[in-house]
C-alpha cells in the first residue's frame, strides 16, 4: 500500500496534519486539525457544527473542496494538486455512532473483515480478530451476529473491527450515543484504556462533554463549521470562551469590558470580580455559587439582581432555574427541590440573585 | 347478528359491528362470486383429475419430455436473470446515471406487455430476417428462434423485471452506510458489492429469482411466437397442456395439476423464508 502512486512523500511529520474544508451549500467547514501519535483530540460541537463532515472528510467519504490531509506524511487528500486517495486505501479504523456491524456476518467475522481485504489469509484473520475481541472483552461472543449483542458488546466489536488492521488514524463517530447510561460508564472506562494503548491518532466526535473530558488529550469546538475553542479539557472547563462551551461545561458565562473591579457587560448591568480586570473580558462562574431569594437579599454577596425566572429543568439532585435579569443577561442557578417550594419558584415569578465575586473566574475575551 | 342484541345507543352497536367484522351485502356477493371465480376453476381441476391413472400420465414420455424442458428452461432463464438482473437493479438503483428513470420504465415494459407482442419483438430482432438474427446467420450461422435457446430468451425476457424490480427495491431500501463501513475496512468497491451489499439485499434476491422462475415456468405467448413448438425441443409445459387439451384432455388435466403444485410451492416459498429471514 505504502508504495500506490497517489501517496506522495512529503517531510515526514508522524499524525495527521490537515487542513479541512468543505463548501456545502451555504455551509461552510475550515478546521485546522493537527493531531500527534498516541493523542486523542475530540471534536465538539451542536448538531450541524461540521463534525460528522470533518470526520466524513479524514475517512475520505466525502472528497475536500479545498484543504489538505496529511497521514504521516503522506498526503491523502488534496484538492489542489488532484490527489483523492479513497477510503479503502486510507490507512484508518473508524467506530461508527451505531456501529454498522455487518448484520451478516458474526462478531468474529465483522472484525476479520479489515484484516481479510488487505489480504490476510482466512483462517490467520480469524486467528487475529479473536485475539482483538479477546482484548476488548468479548472474546467469549466471537461467533454471535450482531443481532444478538447488546449495544456495549457491539461497541466493543466496532471497536476491535476499527483497530484490527493497525490503522494509522482512528475515527470515532459518537462512540456511546447509542449507550444507556449505565453502560456507558464502564464501556467509557475501557473505551480510555484502550485509547491509551493505541498509538496512532485519534479523532472523536462527540457532544457529550463527559466523553470529551475523560477521553481527550485536547478539546476542539466547532460552531457553525468553525473553531471556537481548542486546548487541554480542564482549560476548556474552566475559561469557556462561548456560551455553547459554557452551556456543555456547565457555567454561567458573560460579556462585557473590564473597569478595575468590575466588567460592564454587553447586555447590560455590572459584575464585581474579586481580581481586577481590564479591556474586553468573559466572565464565568458555576450555577451552583448562584442563590435566589424572594427578597432583596442582605449579605456580603457582592453581585446582586432582580429578575424572572424563565424556565426550571429537573437535573440528577437539584433544579436548573434559568433567570433573565432585568435589562440583563441570563443567568443559571441550581437549587434544590425544597428550596423551589419554599421560594415558590415557577415560570415569571420575580426573584432576586446574588453570587459572590469570589466565585467569579474572568479572563481575557 | 347485530339485531338480536340488546337495544344500545347507535355508536355502541357501531363499535360491535366492527368487531365482529360483520359485511355489508353490497360487498359481501361480490366479494364471494370473485372469491368463487379464483377458486372454484382451481377445485375443478382437482375433481376432474384422473387420480387413478395419475402415475401413467406423468410417465408419459411427452409429459415428460415437456417437465424436464420446462424445469430445464426456467432454470437456466432464472440464472441468467440473476447474472444480468442483479448488475442491472445496481444500474438502476445506484448509478449516477441521467434518465435512470426512462432506463426503469423500458425495464418495467415486459411486466405489462402481452407476452405474444414480446415474441413477435424477439422475432424481429432475432429472427432470420430481424435486424441482430440475420447478422448471426450470416456470419455465424446461428439462428435462434425455434431452439430451447429462444425459448430460455422468451422466458427471461418476460421474467427478469420481476427480478430487477425486487433486487433495485431491495438496493434502495438498504442502509448505504454499510457500504462506507466496508470502504474504511479497505474493501473496494467489487469486495464491498459481493461481502456486504450482496448479502444484505438477499432477502430480496432470493424472493425475485422465486418469482422470475415462477413467470419464467409459466411463460406460454412469447415462447409459441418465438421459438414454436417442437416436442422436447421448444414444447414446454404450458404449451403442452394447450396442446394436449385438444387429443388428451386427461393428460392435460395432470399437466396442469402439475403445474399448480409447482406455483403452490413457489407461494410457499415467497411467504416463508426466503422473503422473510435469509439475510438476518
Amino acid at each position: 500500500m505504502s508504495d500506490a502512486p497517489s501517496y506522495e512523500r512529503t517531510a515526514p511529520r508522524a499524525g495527521l496534519a490537515a487542513r479541512l474544508r468543505v463548501r456545502r451549500g451555504n455551509f461552510e467547514l475550515d478546521l485546522p486539525l493537527d493531531v500527534a501519535p498516541g493523542e486523542v483530540v475530540a471534536l465538539v460541537g451542536p448538531n450541524g457544527a461540521g463534525k460528522t463532515t470533518a470526520l466524513h472528510a479524514l475517512a475520505g467519504l466525502l472528497p475536500l473542496t479545498d484543504g489538505r490531509i496529511e497521514l504521516d506524511g503522506r498526503v491523502l487528500d488534496d484538492p489542489a494538486r488532484r490527489i483523492l486517495v479513497p477510503p479503502e486505501r486510507r490507512p484508518l479504523g473508524v467506530v461508527f455512532q451505531d456501529y454498522l456491524l455487518f448484520p451478516h456476518l458474526s462478531a468474529r467475522d465483522n472484525v476479520a473483515f479489515g484484516l481479510r481485504t488487505r489480504g490476510v489469509p482466512r483462517t490467520e484473520a480469524r486467528r487475529r480478530a479473536e485475539t482483538w475481541l479477546e482484548r476488548v472483552g468479548v472474546g467469549d461472543l466471537a461467533g454471535l451476529r450482531p443481532s444478538s449483542l447488546s449495544g456495549g458488546q457491539a461497541q466493543r466489536v466496532a471497536l476491535a473491527r476499527a483497530l484490527a488492521p493497525g490503522p494509522r488514524l482512528l475515527l470515532l463517530d459518537e462512540p456511546m450515543a447509542a449507550l444507556d447510561a449505565a453502560t456507558r460508564l464502564t464501556v467509557r472506562a475501557d473505551l480510555a484504556h484502550h485509547l491509551q494503548d493505541y498509538d496512532g491518532a485519534a479523532v472523536l466526535v462527540t457532544h457529550d462533554p463527559l466523553d470529551a473530558m475523560s477521553l481527550a488529550d485536547r478539546i476542539v469546538v466547532l460552531e457553525d463549521g468553525r473553531v471556537v475553542q481548542e486546548g487541554a479539557p480542564v482549560d476548556v472547563a474552566r475559561a469557556p470562551r462561548t456560551e455553547y462551551v459554557a452551556r456543555l461545561v456547565g457555567l454561567n458565562l458573560l460579556r462585557g469590558e473590564g473597569r478595575g473591579g468590575v466588567v460592564e457587560l454587553d447586555e447590560g448591568g455590572v459584575v464585581h470580580l474579586a481580581e481586577p480586570a481590564q479591556g474586553p473580558v468573559l466572565v464565568a462562574f458555576p450555577p451552583s455559587a448562584v442563590v435566589l431569594h424572594r427578597h432583596r437579599p442582605e449579605g456580603s454577596a457582592r453581585n446582586t439582581w432582580h429578575g424572572r425566572v424563565t424556565a426550571l429543568e429537573q437535573h440528577a439532585h437539584t433544579v436548573r432555574a434559568q433567570v433573565a435579569i432585568d435589562d440583563g443577561p441570563s443567568v443559571l442557578a441550581d437549587v434544590t427541590a425544597a428550596a423551589v417550594a419554599e421560594l415558590g419558584l415557577g415560570l415569571g415569578v420575580p426573584v432576586w440573585v446574588s453570587f459572590k465575586a469570589t466565585e467569579t473566574h474572568a479572563y481575557p475575551a | 347478528m347485530p339485531a338480536s342484541t340488546s337495544p344500545d345507543a347507535p355508536a355502541a352497536r357501531g363499535r360491535r359491528r366492527s368487531r365482529t367484522g360483520a359485511v355489508p351485502a353490497v360487498l359481501l356477493v361480490p366479494a364471494l362470486v370473485g372469491l368463487g371465480l379464483l377458486v372454484l376453476p382451481l377445485a375443478g381441476l382437482l375433481v376432474r383429475t384422473p387420480w387413478g391413472e395419475l402415475g401413467t400420465h406423468l410417465t408419459a414420455p411427452a409429459v415428460l419430455d415437456a417437465l424436464r424442458l420446462s424445469l430445464v428452461t426456467a432454470t437456466v432463464a432464472t440464472v441468467l436473470s440473476l447474472v444480468l438482473g442483479v448488475p442491472l437493479a445496481w444500474v438502476l438503483a445506484r448509478a449516477d446515471l441521467p434518465g435512470t428513470g426512462i432506463l426503469r420504465a423500458l425495464v418495467t415494459v415486459p411486466l405489462v406487455l402481452p407476452p405474444v407482442v414480446g415474441g413477435v419483438a424477439l422475432l424481429l430482432l432475432l429472427g432470420r430476417r430481424g435486424l441482430l438474427g440475420e447478422h448471426l446467420d450470416a456470419w455465424f450461422g446461428v439462428t435462434v428462434p425455434f431452439t430451447t435457446a429462444a425459448v430460455v430468451l422468451a422466458q427471461t425476457f418476460v421474467a427478469m423485471p420481476f427480478l430487477v424490480i425486487a433486487v433495485e427495491g431491495a438496493l434502495r431500501g438498504a442502509d448505504r452506510r454499510y457500504e462506507d463501513a466496508a470502504a474504511t475496512l479497505g474493501a473496494g468497491r467489487w469486495t464491498t458489492f459481493r461481502r456486504v451489499t450482496l448479502p444484505l439485499v438477499a432477502p430480496g434476491v432470493s424472493a425475485g429469482a422465486v418469482l422470475c422462475f415462477a413467470r419464467a415456468l409459466g411463460e406460454f405467448g412469447a415462447t409459441i411466437t418465438f421459438a414454436g413448438s417442437f416436442p422436447g425441443v421448444t414444447r414446454t409445459m404450458p404449451i403442452a397442456v394447450y396442446l394436449a387439451l385438444e387429443t388428451d384432455p386427461e393428460s392435460a388435466i395432470v399437466l396442469s395439476l402439475l403445474l399448480l403444485v409447482v406455483s403452490v410451492g413457489v407461494l410457499a416459498a415467497l411467504r416463508g423464508r426466503w422473503v422473510s429471514g435469509v439475510g438476518a
